[in-house]
């Protein structure tokens, strides 16, 4: 993938750094003059198209399959059922030593046997000439079904919730003194209850693969957010070695995490290509992609807080219960927030399921805090005016100086300044606390505030970095571009570190033949390709540095690399220096090379014992995570509880920022996601079948443009000391604290609290 | 989506000729509803007739004051004429709620009049759906029915009308005109849809070899003052929870004329006769309006989900009637 034009001469880099700067993506002229490839765009010659047939009950086995109408459609190239389709692997189980066990997404067996799990299971996948063909066809494939009893309602469920237990990576309960107790005393307390209903990511570029067989070599083209984890688990289904197989994804239209695991389509793709012996493509229709793809788990939540007078916290209850299939999925951290956000003097947290006959649940932006902080802030919002104090001073009244939970230390957290900076912007000092007490003529407004949270995490990344002689810079990772930035980040973190001009460095992304980077998911990319990133440019830095030293005319002879500035293409101190164009010329080298970890072999083992260690060792010792404050003002028509979000302020703590443009977009991004959740987002279930009833954009609502009022976000833009290049993540933590700013400006428009999303103006009545 | 024949026609005598030779065939129109159910294969015909062709794309006066607007008029261009943003604001304005732009740009007057419901049973082959498939039964009922009827329903369906422009045609007296071989008829709106009774696949009384050529709007003064306000989940691209349609002419602070038609409440633009009546000659007053929206609604039953519609169909009622009082007809 070429990102930006590789210079031939040096250019002088401009006035201070790239890093911080707003600057435009390097994709985007690509993406808007319709150039950049997604998925379904490559053409193979003599490509054959796949479409997806589904089970319409909820459990149960096949009893029979007629394709016979399908076979004899014009252009039908093969009807593969669980009858006559080649075995495969089954899933392997999950396990913290093969990381990409985490991308499995349930223990279906696809095709390869009789068992329906869920309603709109693929039961069979319909190869033909053409698009249209495949679909047609696949209405015509006739199955029958033995129906068997199924448990498919989630509120129906609850009272056979079971408790989580703990992992590394999901804590499923947690306590610091009794707070059941501290509760029960409490001089002023809220005990309040909350639901939450199933979401999709809808993703604009619905899941799509192009898939092509050469021998046991497969060649897919595969919107993923982690081509090396697809690799990986593809091999292991196709029985095939994993070097034979090339997961090309350079482009990604938006994943949300709804493109994290491996699901059916991608894996019927490739048996279709393999059985056909063609090129096959499928994106699957938005139908498909909500009847195989899995989406947010519903939830209920409980969250209590007792406080004395004053407003101090004396306790802090947080605990829900969420949804995972029968055959896959996994609990969400939805009390996450709760064990941070509160310096209450107990705290009580707890997770439990419910296992159903259906699609397994995944990650969706914020997995966890994006509803956790609901329910979280929604209620310290009501423990306020129960106390008669101002939402923001009661935070500020609790706002920790140490981790809640142990004490550890924020390796980061400028809360207070986040909340000051907000509301100076939003003018937070013009509001009135009674409710409904400003009115703007019919509308009734009002204005609410909460707290956004996303714990900073990082991965492993492989990079290399190699620098010419024609002056350009190759940074080479297998990291993911689904719409954020990644590579224009990650150009600006090199020509920064090597002195050169952006315009230089090319960045070559989404692709197993590069370097193995990190997955897309978890807020977590841009540290963790910049962590590698800075290493390689010190360590070629170092290279040419020692190459110079070899020849006789270099000015930076006995120079060490602590006394020089990487600047204007090379590297100097004060005016004496040699540009790296001149270096490599005068030793006659081409480039020169470095790389940061290693995919293979002992390199990659101690590459991950290395991660493990550091991740472990840095999880004792601090607390890390991206903060901010969300401010809103909503109005309610007053005749018919229309809700219309009229101004937005965000304010955040995300440590030092990268690109001001692309990851204001982000939090921009994150929090329409947030006002659609609040106002309108709902997967509907159908409780007697456990079918979609609205999968389609037309019927689940998201926000559109008129939704949405004008967001201004600001930042601290202060760098974590702990972090690779002070990053903190922007990914998500923009989704966080929206539904509970919006809940608490609808309460303090028309006095009604709403506990139960989306609040629709049926609930306002 | 299943194979067909694809025909043109060239003109309206050759379109209803074709028509009435082939058993299982539709009108092309714009395509905006028909093609999405063709892909789900709720619709399959046989043969489609394109019509985009026919002469049926014009606005034009009637003596006496009224317009004739050609069935083929795309919903984007009825919204933007001059003749109807003057004399029927509130047509206009119930168009621009109606979809989104790309769509007004592709949908026809006739194919609007003709669109489909959105129920979600009945776009998903796999529920129980009396309207597709008659006598399976309905799902809505029990199952998710927070967009469905409050008016008219019926013990087999509980689906509304999706249409935007159809409530505003049902206040303006419209007047549909059909063709076929056997000659020209012409159907009052507010009795071209049909409440489901015991046949919910029956949705209106145009004959299967029938084609709509026009809809003609009386001169109707009172129609300057008029106001379209639809409530929905979001602020543009949803159909309505409820949408109102109302013109009104006050004399000495009494109700001199009125319409007055409800969407989003039944199989049909729900005309509110029982309103007009009480609204017709009382005093121009807000307990007036509340008499009357409540005498309409009245007769409303509610299914587990959609209960609120009636009162919000009332206070939508009172709102648009009050705020035509205070200030006036749409721009």
């Amino acid at each position: 993938m070429t990102q930006a034009p590789v210079r031939t001469e040096p250019k002088t880099t401009p006035a201070g750094p790239y890093v911080g700067r707003p600057m435009d993506r390097v994709d985007g002229v690509a993406k808007t003059t319709g150039e950049a490839k997604f998925s379904a765009e490559y053409p193979y010659p003599d490509i054959a198209h796949a479409a997806l047939v589904h089970a319409p009950i909820a459990r149960g086995r096949i009893t029979g399959v007629d394709s016979a109408a399908a076979l004899a459609a014009r252009g039908v190239l093969a009807v593969i059922t669980h009858e006559n389709a080649p075995e495969m692997k089954p899933s392997p189980s999950a396990s913290m030593l093969n990381m990409e066990t985490m991308a499995v997404s349930g223990s279906v067996t696809f095709l390869n046997t009789d068992e329906v799990h869920w309603n709109g299971q693929p039961v069979a996948i319909v190869v033909a000439d053409t698009l249209e063909g495949a679909q047609h066809a696949a209405s015509l494939v006739k199955l029958s079904y033995d129906e068997l009893p199924s448990t498919v309602d989630f509120r129906a469920e609850l009272p056979n919730a079971f408790p989580q237990k703990s992992s590394m990576i999901s804590v499923g309960s947690a306590k610091k003194g009794d707070a059941e107790a501290a509760l029960a005393v409490a001089a002023v307390s809220v005990d309040l209850d909350y639901t939450t209903p199933m979401h999709n990511h809808n993703a604009i570029e619905p899941h799509a693969t192009t898939a092509f067989w050469d021998g046991d070599k497969l060649t897919i083209h595969e919107g993923t957010q982690n081509v090396d984890w697809t690799r990986k688990l593809l091999a292991s289904k196709f029985d095939v070695p994993v070097e034979g197989i090339r997961v090309i994804a350079p482009f990604v239209g938006g994943g949300f995490g709804g493109k994290s695991m491996l699901w059916a389509g991608t894996i019927l793709t490739a048996l279709a290509a393999r059985v056909s012996g063609r090129p096959v493509r499928m994106m699957l229709t938005r139908e498909g992609v909500y009847r195989t793809v899995g989406g947010r788990t519903p939830s209920t939540q409980r969250v209590a807080l007792g406080a004395d007078a004053d407003g101090k916290m004396t306790a802090l209850i947080h605990t829900c219960v969420t949804q995972v299939g029968n055959v896959g999925g996994s609990p969400e951290q939805v009390t996450s927030q709760s064990r941070h956000l509160y310096d209450a003097a107990t705290i009580l947290t707890e997770q439990k399921q419910v296992s159903l006959d259906v699609l397994a649940n995944t990650a969706m932006r914020a997995p966890g805090e994006s509803i956790g902080t609901y329910a979280l802030e929604a209620s310290v919002d009501e423990l306020a005016y129960k106390l008669g104090v101002d939402p923001i001073d009661l935070r500020m009244r609790n706002e920790p100086a140490k981790n809640p939970m142990d004490g550890k230390k924020f390796s980061h957290r400028m809360l207070r300044e986040a909340y000051a900076l907000g509301a100076e912007k939003f003018d937070w000092a013009r509001r009135t606390p009674e409710p409904g007490s400003m009115r703007d003529g019919k509308w009734l407004v009002g204005m609410g505030v909460a707290t956004a949270f996303h714990p900073s995490w990082q991965l492993n990344a492989n990079v290399t970095v190699r620098l010419s002689v024609d002056g350009g810079v190759l940074v080479r990772c297998g990291f993911h571009e689904m719409g954020m930035g990644g590579a224009t980040a990650q150009g600006q973190i090199a020509a920064d570190a090597l002195g050169v001009p952006f315009e230089s460095v090319r960045v070559e992304y989404g692709d197993t033949d590069l370097p193995i980077g990190p997955g897309a998911g978890g807020s977590m990319q841009t540290a963790s390709v910049a962590n590698s990133l800075i290493a390689a440019c010190e360590k070629l830095k170092k290279s040419m540095l020692t190459l110079a030293k070899k020849s006789s005319g270099s000015p930076l002879k006995g120079l060490k690399l602590a006394e020089l500035k990487a600047r204007d293409g090379g590297l100097y101190q004060s005016g004496a220096g040699e540009t790296y164009v001149s270096i490599l010329s005068r030793a006659g080298r081409p480039s020169v090379e470095v790389a940061i970890g290693s995919d293979t072999g002992l390199g990659a083992v101690t590459g991950q014992v290395k991660f493990m260690s550091k991740f472990m060792l840095d999880n004792r010792r601090w607390m890390k995570a991206a903060s901010g404050a969300q401010f809103c003002e909503v109005r309610v028509d007053s005749d018919t509880g229309e809700v219309r979000i009229s101004r937005w302020v965000g304010s955040f703590d995300v440590g030092r920022v990268i690109n001001a443009k692309t990851a204001s977009s982000q939090l921009r991004g994150g929090i329409v996601m947030g006002i659609g959740m609040a106002l309108q987002e709902e997967t509907l279930v159908d409780p007697r079948t456990g079918r979609i009833m609205n999968p389609s954009l037309a019927e689940y609502h998201v926000p559109v443009h008129a939704d949405i009022p004008p967001i201004d976000i600001h930042y601290l833009d202060d760098p974590d000391p702990t972090m690779p290049a002070g990053i903190l993540g922007v990914g998500e933590v923009g989704i966080t604290g929206v539904a509970a700013a919006i809940a608490n400006a609808v309460h303090h428009a028309t006095g009604k609290r709403i506990r139960d999303l989306p609040i629709t103006l049926d609930k306002l009545l | 989506m299943k194979s067909f024949a694809y025909v043109s026609a060239p003109d309206v005598e050759a379109a209803v000729r074709a028509i009435s030779t082939e058993p299982n065939a539709k009108f092309l129109g714009g395509g905006t509803n028909l093609v999405d159910l063709m892909r789900e294969e709720v619709e399959a015909p046989d043969t489609i007739i394109d019509i985009t062709r026919l002469p049926l794309t014009d606005v034009v006066e009637l003596p006496g004051g009224g317009l004739r607007i050609g069935a083929l008029v795309r919903n984007s261009h009825l919204a933007a004429n001059q003749l109807i943003r003057s004399r029927y604001p509130l047509l206009s304005q119930a168009i621009l709620t109606g979809a989104s732009a790309q769509l007004r740009n592709m949908a026809t007057v006739g194919g609007n009049l003709l669109q489909r419901t959105r129920c979600f049973y009945f776009y998903d082959s796999t529920s129980a759906c009396n309207k597709r498939e008659p006598g399976t039964g309905c799902d809505a009922i029990g199952g998710f029915n927070r967009n469905h009827a409050v008016l008219g329903g019926s013990e087999s369906c509980i689906a509304t009308h999706p249409s935007d422009m159809a409530v505003a045609l049902a206040a303006l007296d419209a007047v549909i005109e059909v063709e076929s071989v056997r000659g020209v008829r012409r159907i009052p709106l507010v009795e071209f849809h049909q409440l489901p009774g015991e046949t919910p696949d029956v949705e209106t009384s145009l004959a299967a070899d029938e084609l709509i050529t026009a809809v003609e709007l009386p001169a109707l003064p009172i129609a300057a003052t008029s106001r379209y306000r639809k409530v929905r989940d979001r602020a543009s691209y949803a159909f309505a929870l409820v949408s109102v349609a109302a013109a009104l002419e006050v004399e000495d602070g009494h109700i001199t004329a009125v319409r007055l038609a409800l969407g989003g409440v039944a199989a049909k633009p729900w005309r509110a006769y029982e309103a007009e009546r009480l609204l017709q000659g009382s005093p121009a007053t807000e307990e007036t309006f509340r008499k009357a929206a409540a005498a309409e609604l009245a007769p409303a039953t509610g299914q587990s989900q959609n209960a609120f519609k009636i009162e919000l169909a009332q206070r939508t009622i009172v709102a648009t009637l009050n705020q035509l009082l205070t200030d006036g007809g749409a721009a």
